[in-house]
Order: structure tokens, then C-alpha cells, then sequence
């Protein structure tokens, strides 16, 4: 059944990996579906960006909030697991030289995800479920918004299931030798974690929906909030996850990355498994209702452990890609990073995600979800500045690098305006960071989340925030330039798709120049020791230890801030 | 290789600059993980998530005694409360304003009770410009939220929603005013 032949399988003209028909089919839908949504989530995203620039203010009230909505689920649900399916059946089929398992869970997965996007989406849009991507209950959307959501978790379900399926048909039938690849190991790690947060989130949702359609009294607030989070967060942890995995194998088709100590990567993937749960009550640190110390306990998931996690990969990563870099030849402390293929976009998203998520997302990641100092944070727009370096200048722009690559690997079509996609990365990660600065700082002056102004024009007693006002006008260049990096990203994918040239029969064209390019092959090819002699990752340690420096200013600043606030317990 | 399956005798210890990262990390997730208790005992700020079941009528009612016992003006239609030092404040946020304003002295502790009598709400505290004080507590329905709260500073601070409660959240605002 795992075993592929002629008739069900093709071999890839550029890495010689036979690939499974049925699963190419499929990646190529589910990243088709991906794409479109995210194009939703773009639109979306000038019309918010140029709201939340004062000097534009573009939506009122109801339409910023309605886009709000949108935004939120389209790209922080939708193109996010889209993507993930896609990757799903590429490592459990294609890099385990394995046949899909399943045509009825795959045909499941991908027809209930569709259906529950499409019913979320026509919700949103015509304005019968203006109640953001949280739905805190009791503010009530319209029946299908939760039914869609239900849909939507079955189908992703289905998708999980097949990919366990597809691992144990490729070890019954002894499909490779030895033990499964690393990408496969974090894409199982995400797998793993995403069969419990679908879990949570039918617990929080099916009452939810049985209440929308008047069987049931309205769920009570505290609870919902907890179980919701329970799929919010992890949920996240997911694209942590599969993101990793992601940069793995990038690191891999770009230069010939080889992590030193692969027992050292998989640890640190069974480390999200087991602790990163515990997350969900970052969202709930100020809530009424749940002590001090089981605050405390959950949100250092267990002493920090799935902190550390992510403090491993931010080692093995970048030390994997210097490594094969030296082993090339390009030594100095920094003389391998000075020589990499900054012009392929597949490695640019490679680092660019790296950078912004370790040193934006993570260090604030860690510090407003600390207990005591999110009385300082909470639902300021220090939260989606938080957010938007994990999982748009992480997760998304990893995902795009990924897309440059399996374009021409998958659909086999070549990408055109090659000028325009080498720098995608950079104006897409530049506008990132400019608007998550922006946020951070003007949510440090208290400056809600989720806010349409910051002058309260209508309200009974006047507030005034414009003290945020250049923040918040970084807020909208940010939003607008990384807006157009993804809408370049979308135009160019589709391009390439409908409209690129075959590269049926031949290797795909390299983003790399013909000498790089062959000393990447030449490593790929040949099995080499990556803690051998000469290969020491000195420039991964020093960025590593600045990592650390910039991470300790960060938090005890934090602290410092916080004991300037009134005295609450 | 990350793509490729790894031949068994991958299971082996890290040595080198990548044991030195992992030490390193390790006792940098301790120094966080002790951070929080101590500022729990140490700390003036912390938020012990103390609460009472409450049905929203019924404190709806106590908020009334409280702003009758203790209106001492009435700013933009909405009365303004002393509450009694040392003792109970009570503050409700409703679609869309927060009910009524409260005057405090700086200094002194009060039990500030915060509750919803529809959706769910942010409780966010406004300092002014510079002042660099800004505090956020969550406001569910059917909750009781319990505050011990102490002004250190005195003035007018907003107090502004910042969980989407529906059309009308931009504009929900309350005051606090502290006297010296």
C-alpha cells in the first residue's frame, strides 16, 4: 500500500525524491486555498493599516471592526492551516518516499476545511458575525460562524489523522531506513499538538453553536475564555512548530544545512509537545477567577521548558545553516553568513523569519505573557505587536520561502520577474518590523488592541491617546510596506502558477548562482560529519549570546516598568 | 540532512558550543521561572484573579447603595462616588460606558469590585502623557472581580474598554479621579 510505482508517483527532475501523485494533487490545492485567503487577510490589512494611521483613519467603526474580523481569520486560521495540510502530506508522503494512505480522509480534509472557510467568510462578510475571531461570548454571532469553525477543526482532523496514517503505512511497509526526517519529526510534533487543540476547541464551540441556535443557555464567559484559548493558543504552537520545521528544511534546499545533533532538535520538538499547552493562560493573566499560583505555573508552561525549546532551535538553526557553510569554505566569524545566497528568496525568508521571530516575537513573547507584568500589556497593541513578529514575520514569511520552492518543485512551473521575488522577503520582513515597533511603543503608552482611534471623538468622558500619534502613524507605514511585500508575494505566486513557464523534464532553475548552487548540491550529495574539524559554529554563539543580552534588557525593563504602576493584588 | 531519514546512533549527547547554548538557556528559564514568585512576594503588582459568582442584577444593586451612599457631584450626567477609604469600591462596565466615576485618595488601599452587566469588557487604566501608568484587568459577566488596589499618584485618569464589546466599544470611557 505505501509502496510507489510507476502509475502512482513521479520523480522529481531536481532532488531525484519520487513523489506521490495523489499527494501533489493535494498540496497543490490546499496551498491554492492557502494563497487565496491570504490575499483575503491582505486586503484587509491596508484597509486596517490605514484606519489605524490617524492622519488617514480610513474605515469607520463597524467596517474597522468587520475588517478586523476578517483579517484575523484569514490569516491567522485559514491560509496558516491551509499551508500546514500542505505541508502535512509532503512530509508524510514525499520525504518518506511513501503513497497517501487515505483518499477519503484527504478528500475529507480538504472539502471540510473549504466548506468551513466559505461559511466563515460569507458570516463575516455579510456582516452576521461582527464579533472578532475570538466570538467572546456572550457577544453572539450568526449559527453558521461557529458551525463553519466546527467544519473547518473536523476537516483539519481529518487531515492530521491521514498524515499519522500515512507515517505508520511508510514504517509497516519499511519505506526508508532508519528514523523518520527531521522535517517529518516537527511536522509530527505539530500534528501532535494539533489533535488537542482541536479538542479544545470543540469543547468551547459546540455549546457555543447549540447556544447560537437556542438549545442551550449562553456558555459562561471565564469558562469559554479558557477553553477557547486552549485552541487559540496552541493553535499557534502549530505554526511555531511546522515554522521550525519549515526552517529546517529550507536550510536544507538552500545551502545544505546539516543540524550538528539532530537527538538535540527532536528534544526540543518533544518539548512543545509536552509543555507548550500551558500557554493558553497567557490570554487569562489578568482574569478574575483563577489564582496567582496556577497563573504562574502555566505560564511558565512548567518552568519555561517550551521557552527553551524555541532557545534550542534558535541555536541548531542558524548553526546548521554555518556549519555546511564553512564546510564550503566560507570561514570567519561571520564570513559564512556574508557569503550566503541572500538572493534567494527561499533562504532570505529563511533568516529574515529567523531573526524577527527570535528577536521580536520571542523576547516579547516571554515577557508580556510573565505573569505579573501583563497587567502592564493586556490587550494593548503590544499584543499584536507581539504576535505579528511570531506569526507574520515568522510563521508567514517562512511559509512564502517555503512557496518559492515548492512552485517550481510541485506545480513545476518556474517563477517570473525573479528581480521582484529576491527582495520580497525584505520588504515584507522590513514592514513587519517597522509596524511591530510601532505597536510595542504605542502600546506601552496604553494604547488598546482592536481600537478603531485613539481620540474617542463620540465618548461621554473625554480620553486622549494622541500622545501615540507618531506610533501609531509607524502603525500604518509598517502595515501598508508589508502589506504590499505579501500582495507582491500573492501576484508573483499566481503568476508563476497560471502563467509560469514548465519546468517539466529538467531541474528547476536555481535562485542561486551556478557556483553556489553546485556547492550546495555537492554537500547535499556526500555525507558529511557537521561537527567535524574547522566547523565550529563560533558566529552562531556570538548571535546567540546577543539574543540573550537583548532579551534580559527587554525584561527587566519590563519589571521596572511595572513596579512604577499602582499597587493592585 | 533534515529531509532525509537518519540511520540509527543518532541518539547521542550534545557537546561543544551547543552544550555550553543549552546550559546557558537553561539557567536563563530558571532565572524567569523564579522571577514571577518572587515578585509575588516581593512585588507590589500582581493580579490574584480574586472573584465572587455575582448575578449581574444583583450587582447592579450593589453599585446603586454604593453611588447612593456616596455621590458627591454629577460630571456629564454621570454621578461621581467618594468611596469610603480603606473600604469598598464598585465600578461597572456596561455596553458602553463605565458606571459611575470614582474618587479616591492617594495612598489609601481600596477593594475595587468590577464586574459586566452585558458583555465582556477590558478594564484599562489611562495615565497622562509621560506619566507612564497603564493597567489592564479583564471584566466578565457573572464575575465579581476583586481588585486591592492602591493610587500612588493623584489626578484625573480615563479608564477606556479595551475588549471588543460590539458597536460602541471606541467610545466606552469612565474616570477616576485621586485626591492628594
Amino acid at each position: 500500500m505505501g509502496i510507489l510505482t510507476s502509475d502512482n508517483s513521479r520523480v522529481c527532475d531536481t532532488t531525484g525524491l519520487k513523489v506521490c501523485l495523489q499527494s501533489e494533487m493535494l498540496i497543490k490545492l490546499n496551498a491554492v486555498v492557502a494563497v487565496v485567503c491570504l490575499l483575503i487577510g491582505v486586503l484587509a490589512a491596508f484597509g486596517l493599516a490605514l484606519t489605524r494611521w490617524e492622519t488617514i483613519g480610513l474605515l469607520d467603526p463597524l467596517m474597522y471592526y468587520r475588517f478586523t474580523t476578517v483579517h484575523g481569520l484569514n490569516m491567522l486560521i485559514f491560509w496558516i492551516l491551509f499551508m500546514e495540510m500542505a505541508i502535512l502530506y509532503f512530509a508524510g508522503t514525499v520525504l518518506l518516499n511513501n503513497r497517501n494512505a487515505s483518499s477519503l480522509l484527504s478528500w475529507g480534509q480538504f472539502g471540510l476545511m473549504l466548506i468551513g472557510m466559505g461559511m466563515v467568510n460569507y458570516s463575516v462578510f455579510t456582516g452576521r458575525a461582527d464579533v472578532m475571531m475570538t466570538s467572546y461570548v456572550p457577544l453572539r454571532a450568526e449559527h453558521e460562524f461557529y458551525l463553519g469553525t466546527i467544519l473547518f477543526a473536523v476537516g483539519a482532523l481529518l487531515g492530521t489523522t491521514n498524515f499519522f496514517a500515512n507515517l505508520y503505512v511508510a514504517k509497516r511497509d519499511k519505506t526508508y531506513k532508519g528514523s523518520i526526517p527531521l522535517v517529518v519529526f516537527g511536522a509530527l510534533a505539530a500534528a501532535i499538538i494539533a489533535v488537542f487543540t482541536i479538542l479544545h476547541g470543540a469543547v468551547a464551540l459546540v455549546p457555543t453553536w447549540l447556544w447560537s441556535i437556542g438549545m442551550m443557555e449562553a456558555p459562561d464567559a471565564g469558562w469559554y475564555r479558557l477553553l477557547w484559548w486552549g485552541l487559540g493558543h496552541p493553535s499557534q504552537q502549530i505554526n511555531v512548530c511546522a515554522m521550525v520545521a519549515v526552517w529546517y528544511l529550507l536550510g536544507t534546499l538552500t545551502v545544505g544545512a546539516k543540524p550538528l545533533n539532530q537527538a538535540v532538535c527532536r528534544t526540543a520538538f518533544l518539548l512543545y509537545i509536552l509543555f507548550i499547552n500551558r500557554a493558553s493562560e497567557h490570554h487569562l493573566l489578568v482574569d478574575p477567577g483563577l489564582s496567582a499560583e496556577h497563573k504562574m505555573w502555566n505560564t511558565s508552561y512548567a518552568l519555561y521548558l517550551a521557552v527553551l525549546a524555541s532557545m534550542i532551535h534558535g541555536f541548531t538553526v542558524p548553526a546548521s545553516l554555518e556549519v555546511a557553510q564553512r564546510k564550503k569554505g566560507h570561514g570567519g566569524l561571520f564570513g559564512w553568513l556574508a557569503k550566503a545566497p541572500w538572493g534567494d528568496p527561499g533562504f532570505a525568508a529563511l533568516f529574515v523569519s529567523l531573526v524577527i521571530f527570535g528577536f521580536g516575537g520571542g523576547i516579547t513573547g516571554v515577557t508580556l505573557g510573565t505573569h505579573q507584568i501583563n497587567i502592564v500589556a493586556h490587550n494593548t497593541l503590544r499584543i499584536p505587536g507581539h504576535f505579528h513578529m511570531t506569526v507574520a514575520g515568522g510563521t508567514s514569511l517562512a511559509f512564502m520561502g517555503l512557496a518559492y520552492y515548492v512552485v517550481p518543485l510541485i506545480f513545476r512551473k518556474e517563477y517570473s520577474f525573479r528581480g521582484l521575488a529576491r527582495i520580497q522577503p525584505y520588504i515584507f520582513g522590513l514592514g513587519i518590523s517597522i509596524m511591530a515597533i510601532g505597536m510595542t511603543l504605542a502600546g506601552s503608552l496604553g494604547v488598546p488592541r482592536r481600537h478603531p482611534d485613539i481620540d474617542f471623538t463620540d465618548a461621554a468622558i473625554k480620553a486622549d491617546l494622541s500622545a501615540a500619534s507618531p506610533f501609531m502613524a509607524l502603525v500604518g507605514i509598517g502595515g501598508f510596506i508589508a502589506a504590499t511585500g505579501a500582495l507582491i508575494f500573492i501576484l508573483l505566486t499566481v503568476h508563476a502558477v497560471f502563467l509560469g513557464a514548465s519546468n517539466k523534464g529538467r531541474a528547476m532553475t536555481s535562485w542561486q548562482k551556478p557556483e553556489q548552487d553546485k556547492l550546495t548540491r555537492d554537500l547535499m550529495s556526500t555525507n558529511w560529519n557537521p561537527e567535524g574539524a574547522g566547523l565550529k559554529p563560533s558566529g552562531t554563539s556570538v548571535l546567540t549570546l546577543l539574543l540573550l543580552a537583548a532579551f534580559a534588557i527587554y525584561y527587566f525593563a519590563n519589571w521596572k516598568a511595572l513596579a512604577d504602576v499602582w499597587h493592585v493584588s | 540532512m533534515s529531509i532525509f531519514a537518519v540511520p540509527a546512533g543518532w541518539l547521542k549527547a550534545p557537546h561543544g558550543a551547543e552544550r555550553t547554548w543549552l546550559a546557558i538557556a537553561l539557567l536563563w528559564c530558571l532565572v524567569l521561572s523564579v522571577m514571577m514568585p518572587y515578585w509575588h512576594l516581593k512585588g507590589k503588582q500582581t493580579s490574584s484573579g480574586e472573584a465572587y459568582d455575582v448575578e449581574p442584577g444583583e450587582f447592579n444593586a450593589r453599585v446603586e447603595k454604593f453611588v447612593r451612599d456616596g455621590k458627591v457631584d454629577v460630571r456629564n450626567g454621570i454621578p461621581v462616588v467618594e468611596a469610603p477609604p480603606g473600604g469598598h469600591a464598585y465600578l461597572i462596565g456596561r455596553s458602553w460606558t463605565w458606571y459611575p466615576i470614582l474618587k479616591l485618595k492617594k495612598g489609601v488601599e481600596y477593594k475595587l469590585h468590577v464586574s459586566s452587566l452585558d458583555f465582556q469588557h477590558g478594564f484599562s487604566l489611562q495615565g497622562k502623557a509621560g506619566q507612564g501608568l497603564n493597567m489592564n484587568f479583564s471584566v466578565l459577566p457573572g464575575y465579581d472581580h476583586v481588585l486591592t488596589i492602591t493610587p500612588t499618584s493623584a489626578g484625573e485618569f480615563n479608564i477606556i474598554c479595551n475588549e471588543f464589546c460590539g458597536m460602541g466599544h471606541e467610545k466606552m470611557t469612565g474616570l477616576i479621579v485621586v485626591e492628594e
